[in-house]
């Protein structure tokens, strides 16, 4: 992922190995206990032209919560937070259900894509409403995207007429189960979100407005920055990512209940965020954290399964994991750490953590 | 704003010293802040039934001696005395109990809660361990009564006005049998019938004995309500005065003081640059005022002048500036920039007009810390381009590099993070962050205020550079030897409104800190 083209190399790379360092050795150790349960647990067999495997499942099971998170990750950027895109995955599923269901040819390609692209209009405009609730009447992003998340289920119900829409269209079965290049398909259009994320934020100046917004929204004001627009943005590129991975998961079943379709979905979403360094104070965000904090939570998903914990304790088992990762990253824990090796910190010229470089500059600074 | 009065207003008989023991002493106090020394050796008197005013410019050490009286910062050295027992106090609580009573600038209260729970908050009257509603609103009622303030204690706080919050906040503090009342800026967002009413409840409570403490910006209300006074200076004791034995300017020179001539090197040619006034002004303001900040203002900007802008903190110097730049949005009047005349409703409006404005908060307004120096450079530009159109890599590294050199910013790494830099680096950045813009008026609010001495005259050198290329500036600083030096035209702002405009021809600080005392009325009469 293009982190930042702007920034020179030997930056990047230093503050690259520091912001994801602690997810991507999270994830690491999550993928060695794995291995230590069940020596097999890397195995990948090819099959018919696809890859079979635990780790292609987990990077096929990550994929809604990776695209929902994306969305997620602009919006929490900016201070805000998104609890509707479960209910919007729901809605996105169920536009497209009905309207496939509806269709003079059920199976055909461009009923397929005719749907799909209807229902990502649909979650567009919510996300738009969402932001146009944040940014123009400046009601609380929290209570802004509660009303969605209650009302979008009670939409995604009417649309459905309450019953569970099944269809009958590979092309859209495909979003969820099918295979290009041997990869899954699922995880296949996350990377291109994800890619095209990057490429909108990192290319554009988005990201750099986001970011500026989010850290100091007065002094963004006062040198002149849109704000509202980019508000407006975030929320309905959220709105977005959320159809996208309502309709992954519509599509791995055939069929959409209204009622459970990406339910919780914005908690995982927002955990894999956390977990990949963005704060939720806003500001600096990680799309390349973002993108480890879902493979985390997939794992974690499989995990529980694999070393056989009962299903009783399952909540219980995740919930000590997140808590575990989390202290990892606080920066009060982390401190704790520096702390013990202040010999570091005297040598400027080794490879210093931003921690120890920051009194140099500091100093460099005022001379 | 009651009418301005040579002599002091307070008729009251100011308290006799002799004979009367103060109610607080405190002696010697130090308190430090790793190298920087807050308070140095400061002794504060105050006598019972007295309202004695704290004066000093930003960073004189009021707020910390009041955090030192009440608990909050416990001191390095020195001695505080109550009624004759020297003590420490380790909380506020424990200063509350001690007496002294603490009301902040901002009200901090509960709006949601009633009046009476707001002031009885904590210590309700209970009966079988509940809260005895009825014996909370009776004590509050007497309480508001024996204050004379009129208002039911069953209400809502938050229904009130700011100004009537303000008077609970002092019943609340009243009501815990306070010796010792410290008003810190009580009058900052009222108006002038609030604060009147505020006053009277002041001169009953000192009449009752309570020593009050009375911290303001506005001169006229100090001499209007305060008996004594206590004027700090960077950190140090200058002296203790009674108001009805010194004028105006002599408080005036005493808060200020007289900074030495370090910067005197910067030796402008004022008459080298003829701002070139016989065209139309770049900027107009035609009575724009904002209540509570800013009565209705005139000012006229040309191609190539400077505009310094002097008065006390407060005084709507800050504010004007803001208002002709669309950080706050004026209630009255407009801004006429070239030819275009239109209601300023945000900074973007006047951003497109080529307007450019640098906040004297820095740290809450200008520096986004997280972000690079170089993104913290190009932020105004690239807003007003709009996030579809990234600067160019090459045009970036251009602008970065040409900034960084030019006004010489350490360290000379774009790549390096904003927060990691010194105030005056900081400073600079900021200023390139404008500059890139390529503005013609550049309104600039305390550009050097917390800076080390070699960035100040940088900056200033800067702004002098850029006037003689034509830029129209307003320039804003406490220090009036730095406004004298820079400006062609000078502009003097006192208690909300222009009091003065003059060429800066042989103005001497001396002149300035009359005007700003209110010693030459009869201009402002002629003024009309």
């Amino acid at each position: 992922m293009a982190e930042s083209p702007t920034t020179s190399v030997s930056g990047l790379q230093r503050l690259l190995r520091h912001q994801l360092v602690w997810p991507v050795l999270a994830l690491v150790v999550l993928l060695l206990v794995n291995v230590a349960a069940k020596p097999g647990f890397f195995d990948i067999r090819m099959q018919d032209g696809h890859l079979y495997g635990n780790l292609i499942d987990i990077v096929r099971n990550s994929a809604p919560v990776l695209l929902v998170a994306l969305g997620m990750t602009l919006v929490i950027a900016t201070r805000g937070i998104d609890l509707s895109v479960g209910a919007i995955a729901a809605i996105s599923a169920a536009v497209a259900c009905t309207r496939i269901v509806g269709a003079a040819d059920e199976g055909a390609l461009t009923t397929a894509v005719m749907a799909c692209t209807y229902a990502l209009a649909v979650c567009i405009l919510l996300g738009a409403w969402n932001g146009f609730l944040v940014s123009v009447l400046g009601i609380q992003p929290i209570i802004a995207t509660l009303i969605l998340m209650v009302a979008g289920r009670g939409i995604s119900m009417a649309i459905t007429d309450g019953q569970i829409t099944t269809v009958h269209n590979n092309t859209f079965s495909d979003l969820a189960t099918g295979y290009v290049l041997t990869l899954p398909v699922a995880f296949l259009i996350a990377l291109g979100v994800c890619a095209l994320t990057a490429v909108l934020t990192r290319r554009t100046a988005l990201g750099m407005l986001i970011e500026a917004v989010g850290i100091n929204p007065e002094a963004s004001r006062l040198a002149g920055v849109r704000s509202r627009t980019i508000i407006w943005t975030v929320y309905a590129f959220s709105g977005l990512c959320a159809g996208i991975a309502g309709l992954v998961i519509a599509a791995n079943t055939n069929s959409v209940n209204a009622n459970s379709l990406g339910l919780w979905i914005e908690l995982d979403a927002i955990l894999a965020v956390v977990i990949g360094g963005t704060s939720l104070a806003g500001g600096r965000f990680s799309l390349m954290g973002t993108l480890i904090g879902a493979l985390f939570i997939a794992t974690l998903a499989r995990t529980v399964n694999n070393i056989g914990i009962p299903s009783d304790l399952n909540y219980l088992f995740k919930a000590i994991v997140v808590i575990a990762v989390c202290l990892l990253q606080s920066p009060k824990v982390r401190s704790v750490f520096r702390v013990r090796r202040p010999g570091a910190t005297g040598s400027s010229g080794s490879v210093g953590s931003a921690g120890s470089a920051t009194p140099t500059l500091a100093k460099a600074g005022r001379s | 704003m009651t009418q301005m009065d040579v002599t002091p207003a307070a008729q009251a008989a100011t308290p006799v010293v002799a004979g009367v023991d103060p109610v607080i002493e405190m002696r010697d106090i130090s308190i430090g802040f790793g190298a920087v020394q807050a308070l140095d050796a400061v002794s504060v008197r105050l006598y019972p039934g007295e309202v004695h005013a704290l004066m000093g410019e930003n960073g004189a050490g009021k707020s910390t001696l009041i955090k030192a009286l009440t608990g909050v910062y416990s001191i390095d050295s020195g001695r505080i005395v109550v009624g004759g027992v020297e003590r420490e106090f380790g909380s506020p609580a424990a200063a509350q109990e001690a007496g002294i009573s603490t009301v902040y600038q901002e009200v901090n209260l509960l709006p949601n809660l009633t009046v009476a729970e707001n002031m009885l908050l904590g210590r309700e009257p209970r009966r079988f361990g509940a809260i005895n509603v009825r014996a909370m609103n009776r004590r509050a009622r007497a309480t508001l009564e024996g204050l004379g303030i009129d208002i039911d204690p069953t209400s809502e706080l938050g229904e009130h006005p700011i100004a009537v919050q303000q008077l609970v906040a002092i019943a609340r503090a009243v009501d815990v049998e306070a010796r010792v009342l410290i008003l810190d800026e009580p009058t900052s967002s009222l108006d002038a019938d609030e604060v009147a009413k505020l006053f009277e409840v002041m001169r009953g409570l000192r009449d009752q004995g309570v020593a009050i403490v009375f911290v303001s910006h506005f001169l006229d209300q100090v001499y209007e309500i305060a008996d004594r006074m206590t004027i700090l200076r960077n950190g140090k004791l200058v002296e203790e005065r009674m108001v009805a034995d010194t004028t105006q300017l002599e408080l005036v020179k005493l808060m200020i003081g007289r900074e030495l001539e370090v910067l005197d090197r910067i030796d402008r040619k004022v008459s080298a640059r003829t701002a070139d006034e016989s065209g139309s002004p770049v900027l107009k303001a035609i009575g724009v005022g904002r209540k509570g900040s800013l009565e209705a203002t005139d000012l006229e900007l040309y191609d190539g002048e400077v505009i310094g802008l002097a008065g006390l903190l407060g005084s709507g110097r800050t504010e004007l500036a803001r208002l002709l730049f669309g950080a706050d949005s004026a209630d009255t009047g407009e801004v006429v920039i070239g030819s275009e005349r239109r209601r300023l409703r945000s900074p973007r409006h006047a951003i497109d007009r080529k307007v450019a404005f640098s906040s004297e908060d820095r740290k809450a307004e200008g520096v986004v810390g997280d972000l690079t120096v170089a993104d913290n450079m190009l932020l105004a530009l690239q807003a007003s381009r709009g996030w579809l159109r990234p600067i160019p890599q090459t045009t970036r590294t251009r602008l970065v590099e040409q900034y960084l050199e030019a006004l010489d910013i350490r360290p000379r790494d774009g790549a390096a993070l904003m927060r990691n830099l010194s105030g005056g680096n900081q400073q600079k950045v900021l200023l390139a962050r404008w500059l890139i813009t390529d503005p013609e008026i550049l309104i600039l609010d305390e550009p050097t205020r917390g800076i080390d001495i070699g960035a100040k005259a940088q900056i200033q050198a800067k702004v002098a550079e850029l006037a003689a290329q034509g830029m129209a500036v307003v320039f804003i600083s406490a220090e009036l030897e730095e406004v004298l030096r820079l400006s062609d035209r000078l502009v003097v702002m006192r208690d909300r409104r222009k009091i003065e405009e003059r060429p800066n021809d042989d103005v001497s600080v001396g002149d300035v800190l009359e005007i700003i005392a209110g010693e030459s009325r009869e201009e402002e009469g002629s003024r009309g």
